[in-house]
């Protein structure tokens, strides 16, 4: 990912390298929610291409890119989770696995400050609060 | 309850039925075939403006997707739809039988010959039709050639309406209808120092033979290709001369048959499920190419491992087989 380019103008998005960037952490950290025996349970008999969609998805908005779903879609989306018992434990364990991603790209510290933040405004909406 | 229009007609789905459901109760004539949302021979579009379920637009083109087409067999309405049937009708290619071989109890290797010349690569499968009107996918395994031939391989089902048809009555000479190639199980040009991994159940080998040729024969693949090739008994396994003589003939393909049930020659034969053997015996797929062709829970199962243990998902191609 560019640490190169953190002049003042540019965006979060483009400082941690726009689409390429997403596309290079979406691989990398879907694996790690799925290998992550604290949150797998809930991608079972999941179809994997439509949700590594849903991933790059959120990874955008994570990364300060466009927003293609509204608050009420998160909402719906997670309900049977939560039926399921979906709770902040996991939802933590979704933005552990997404910072140890960025870190693994090399991105720094204060950049994976920011894209945790912008994850954390997802929370209420994910458990249904 | 929500409503569909078709053909000037109201009709009502009952809950969890489909489009396609509820039109043969119906008893509207509409072409259908794999009744699981991948042969696309149910294709129609909606008329009004609201968004049909994206569900039901699995594999369908951007284009198709915008323009509101969906597939019937997948789709439950989530608000009332007005339907028709795709201003393209299907086209139809004309083939005639060139050869009929049974290479075990219940596989038999179909070769047509194409009266116009015909685009594909080898693993994309097509639509074939018979005068009955009954539609079944089938993944080519053979590669684009001057004779303009298809070869696929049919597994004959007991209850199998096109096999069982295939295998008695169509006969050398014969006509027979196709559609278009579609799918993206097949050869990808540009890394042909990759590493392959290939495995496939039944007549799963089918597409994957095409590849295996694609890959040696036309493009010189360099890089390891592993096929890995199961069954539950002997009897269903095939090709196994063809594919030993190509292991001698290339250094870099090698060809494991595996029996997941009674196993005659412990030497010859691994033991055991297919994907779980190629699998246990690669575990990093970091950079490689995985093709999994075959039966759907061994296919999807498969794609899960496969991509823990390293594949992306862009480099994994499954081909799962509804029976």
């Amino acid at each position: 990912m560019s640490d190169t380019l953190n002049t003042a103008n540019a965006t979060l998005f483009e400082q941690l390298g726009g689409e390429g960037a997403v596309n290079a952490a979406v691989d990398i950290f879907y694996r790690k929610v799925l290998m992550d025996d604290r949150i797998n349970r809930f991608f079972e008999g999941v179809d994997m291409d439509k949700q590594a969609v849903k991933q790059k998805a959120f990874l955008t908005m994570a990364f300060g890119g466009p927003a293609n779903y509204s608050g009420q879609d998160m909402r719906n989306g997670h309900a049977k989770l939560v039926e399921m018992g979906l709770n902040d434990s996991h939802f933590d364990a979704v933005v552990e696995n997404l910072a140890t991603t960025l870190t693994e790209l090399g991105v720094s510290d204060a950049l994976i400050g920011q894209v945790a933040a912008i994850a954390e405004t997802t929370r209420v909406d994910v458990l249904g609060k | 309850m929500k409503r569909i229009k078709f053909d000037e007609q109201f009709f009502e789905i009952d809950p969890n039925e489909t489009v396609l459901q509820s039109l043969l109760r119906n008893n509207m004539q509409v072409p259908y075939g794999c009744k699981a949302g991948v042969c696309q021979s149910c294709l129609m579009r909606c008329l009004d403006e609201i968004p049909v379920p994206s569900s039901s637009q699995i594999g369908l083109s951007a284009l198709q997707q915008k323009e509101n087409y969906f597939l019937a067999c997948v789709c439950m309405p989530e608000n009332d739809m007005t339907l028709a049937l795709p201003n393209k009708e299907q086209v139809w290619l004309e083939a005639k039988v060139v050869e009929k071989e049974f290479v075990s109890d219940n596989v038999m290797i179909l070769t047509i010959q194409s009266k116009d010349p015909f685009a594909f690569f080898a693993g994309q499968f097509v639509n074939l039709r018979n005068r009955a009107g009954t539609i079944r996918s089938y993944s080519i395994a053979n590669t684009p050639n001057a004779a303009h031939t298809l070869v696929f391989h049919i597994r004959i089902l007991p209850n199998g309406q096109f096999s069982r048809w295939a295998a008695s009555e169509l006969d050398i000479g014969m006509t027979l209808s196709f559609s278009h190639a579609q799918g993206n199980c097949h050869y990808l040009e540009g890394k042909s120092e990759q590493s392959l991994l290939l495995i496939g159940s039944g007549t799963g080998l089918a597409p994957l033979y095409g590849i295996i040729e694609d890959a040696l024969e036309n493009h010189h693949h360099t890089g390891e290709i592993h096929l890995f090739h199961g069954s539950r008994d002997a009897t269903g396994l095939y090709f196994e001369t063809k594919l030993d003589e190509l292991s001698q003939h290339h250094a870099n393909f090698h060809y494991t048959p595996c029996l997941s049930g009674v196993n005659p020659d412990k030497h010859r034969y691994t033991q055991g499920r297919v994907n779980q053997i190629a699998l246990e015996k690669f575990t990093k797929l970091d950079g490689w190419r995985v093709y999994l062709c075959g039966q759907s829970d061994m296919v999807l199962q498969s794609k899960r491992m496969a991509y823990l243990q390293g594949a992306a998902l862009k480099e994994i191609f499954a081909d799962a087989f509804l029976s």
